[in-house]
């Protein structure tokens, strides 16, 4: 049985549907990707996911039992979000923040004991800002504080972790220390990971599986080599993107080409056709 | 762990010593005033010296319920600021800038003039203002998410309107209570009595909820999602902290009437000096906010040479300034 099984949900934001009966199912372990363009319903599958959306039609199971039926903190037990981004207009330390991931395991008061101490301690360290843990949320980069969400939803203990675009304006070191990250969290502790991502070739060398949406649709499941074709692409983006193979990787590599090289390079294709 | 220091480590030693100075505080208060002698009052107190009777009237009469009263007043005032701030998630939200105190006036004043007794009535019919307003108040938030100045400016307006409702009210009636128009718009604590006493009971409890739901409310700093994503049941907690938030204030507000930036002045310095966790940060604002009050009272009744001024001039002198130094700092 598959660890997650969402089963033909629809989800409306203000009577307008923008996810319509998706089905799809995601297995322990597994390095799941999001992809499609602006609008297509990625982030409100997401948070349908974590139960923030609720859900017009259909049905979402984490192992075998309906969302609807977890409690609140049992559901952040079960499973963690890292949202694009948390509100730092409130001075919280870092290592406040990443015990805060302690809610859902904690009593009425939610003090914190010394094994809450020590996972937070153990976070910071896995993400690599320890250093930063006495300072202010606001006085942090893009990247750090991407980092220090991602701490908290690892003191969550969560075994599913849900991204929203963790690499979304990040410069490259940046966005491959955070998929690196989550390489370890996968082969360390056997979480699986759904992440919604715009970077193509990121999902490419990443993931097990990507879902391709569209107007809340799905269009393609499967591995990026099922999924990241050229045709598939064109059709669902409204525009030319190349795809080869990564000589070093072994992956699809996909390209931005401009309208102009695009209209030159299907030419040149025609005409080969021609000639053969 | 460095950036974080256990609650009770934090708690306990800042308790103490602000218990202390509203122990201190209050003393002043007592022995302290336009009429007697101050060294009389604090042999008084301590037990010492010839016992006065006009003097004894003074002290336990006068002084203390209207000092049990500021204290009441000035804790509940910078709690509801703390909470409003939190779950708008705009340092500037207060109870008196947001309208909300303006609301629960207008709604007190149209008890008095229905004929109701101070409790419930009274305090039903303010909790009902100062609710109509605050869902004005969240509806303006909802429209323009994370847009502080819509908010500031929807409030600004509110209390200029019940302030405009408040002087209607006043100038058509003739009950003799309405003539102490300064009492509503200022803010004044003369009114004290052994009949205010029940305020206190009141706004206990509300204390208490408000300091079960610290956790949550941390939570609920870093956004709504992120806190419910966290575990926390974002609806029912928001809703329990508006309408205790909500009745607090209210009933603070049928005694004292309209006093500013308490609410804006304490939450703002302690959070620069504890941090933003509130399980420490309540129980603070609590006790800093009653010695606020009792102080800032003690400056309206002992500063003019003649008879004394609102205690809401004193607040808004202290606060107003703070509040447009905080604009500024936002601005750049």
């Amino acid at each position: 049985m598959s660890l997650i099984d969402i089963q033909g949900i629809s989800l409306q934001y203000d009577s307008l549907p923008v996810i319509k009966r998706v089905s799809v199912q995601v297995e322990q372990g597994e390095f799941f990707v999001i992809i499609g363009p602006n609008g297509a319903g990625k982030t409100s599958l997401l948070k349908a996911l974590s139960g923030l959306h609720p859900l017009a039609e259909g049905d979402i199971q984490i192992r075998q039992r309906s969302i609807g039926d977890y409690s609140r903190k049992e559901l952040a037990r079960t499973l963690a979000l890292v949202p694009q981004q948390i509100n730092a207009d409130f001075p919280f330390t870092v290592a406040e923040t990443v015990l805060m991931g302690r809610y859902p395991h904690l009593g009425l008061l939610a003090v914190e004991g010394k094994k809450d101490l020590q996972l937070a301690e153990q976070a910071m360290e896995f993400t690599e800002i320890n250093h930063l843990a006495g300072r202010r949320l606001g006085q942090l980069s893009g990247g750090e504080r991407q980092r220090v969400i991602i701490a908290r939803a690892i003191c969550q203990q969560s075994k599913i972790l849900l991204l929203d675009e963790p690499t979304a304006s990040l410069d490259p070191a940046h966005q491959l220390r955070i998929m690196d990250l989550m390489e370890r969290l996968r082969h360390r502790e056997q979480i699986t990971i759904v992440m919604v991502s715009h970077d193509l070739n990121l999902a490419s060398s990443y993931a097990d599986r990507l879902l391709l949406l569209k107007d809340g649709e799905v269009e393609k499941i499967g591995t990026p080599w099922q999924v990241l074709t050229r045709e598939q692409l064109s059709q669902s983006y409204g525009c030319t993107l190349l795809v080869d193979e990564n000589p070093q990787l072994g992956t699809p590599r996909v390209s931005l080409v401009s309208e102009k090289v695009a209209a030159k390079i299907s030419s040149e294709e025609d005409a080969c056709e021609q000639k053969q | 762990m460095i950036g974080y220091i256990p609650v009770y480590k934090k708690l306990i030693p800042v308790t103490m010593i602000l218990s202390l100075l509203l122990v201190v505080s209050m003393l002043l208060g007592l022995t302290i005033g336009s009429t007697g002698d101050t060294g009389a009052a604090w042999k008084l107190l301590l037990g010492q010296g010839e016992p006065d009777a006009t003097l004894e009237v003074i002290v336990w009469q006068l002084r203390w319920p209207r000092v049990l009263l500021a204290a009441t007043v000035g804790a509940s005032l910078s709690l509801g600021g703390l909470v409003f701030q939190a779950l708008l998630r705009n340092p500037l939200a207060e109870p008196y800038i947001l309208g909300v105190s303006g609301g629960s006036a207008v709604g007190a004043i149209l008890g008095i003039l229905a004929g109701f007794s101070l409790f419930p009535g009274l305090t039903l019919s303010s909790f009902v203002g100062s609710l109509a307003v605050l869902l004005l108040v969240l509806l303006l938030s909802k429209r323009k998410e994370g847009n502080s100045d819509s908010l500031l400016l929807g409030g600004v307006m509110v209390n200029a309107f019940c302030g405009a409702i408040i002087m209607f009210l006043i100038s058509v009636s003739k009950t003799s209570q309405m003539q102490k128009i300064i009492f509503w718009l200022m803010g004044d604590l003369s009114s004290a009595s052994a009949d205010s006493l029940p305020l206190l009971l009141g706004v206990l409890p509300c204390f208490l909820i408000i300091f079960l739901l610290a956790q949550p409310l941390n939570l609920l700093l870093t956004g709504r999602e992120s806190a419910s994503a966290m575990g926390v049941n974002v609806a029912a907690v928001m809703l329990v902290l508006l309408l205790t938030a909500s009745l607090m204030v209210s009933l603070t507000v049928c005694h004292s009437g309209l006093i500013g930036f308490v609410g804006l002045t304490i939450p703002h310095v302690l959070r620069m000096l504890l941090g933003s966790d509130h399980r420490t940060l309540i129980p603070a604002c609590i006790l800093t906010g009653a010695s606020y009050l009792v102080l800032c009272d003690l400056l309206a009744r002992s500063l003019p040479s003649q008879g004394e001024m609102s205690v809401g001039i004193v607040t808004a002198l202290v606060g107003a300034p703070l509040f447009i130094g905080l604009l500024w700092r936002g601005r750049r």
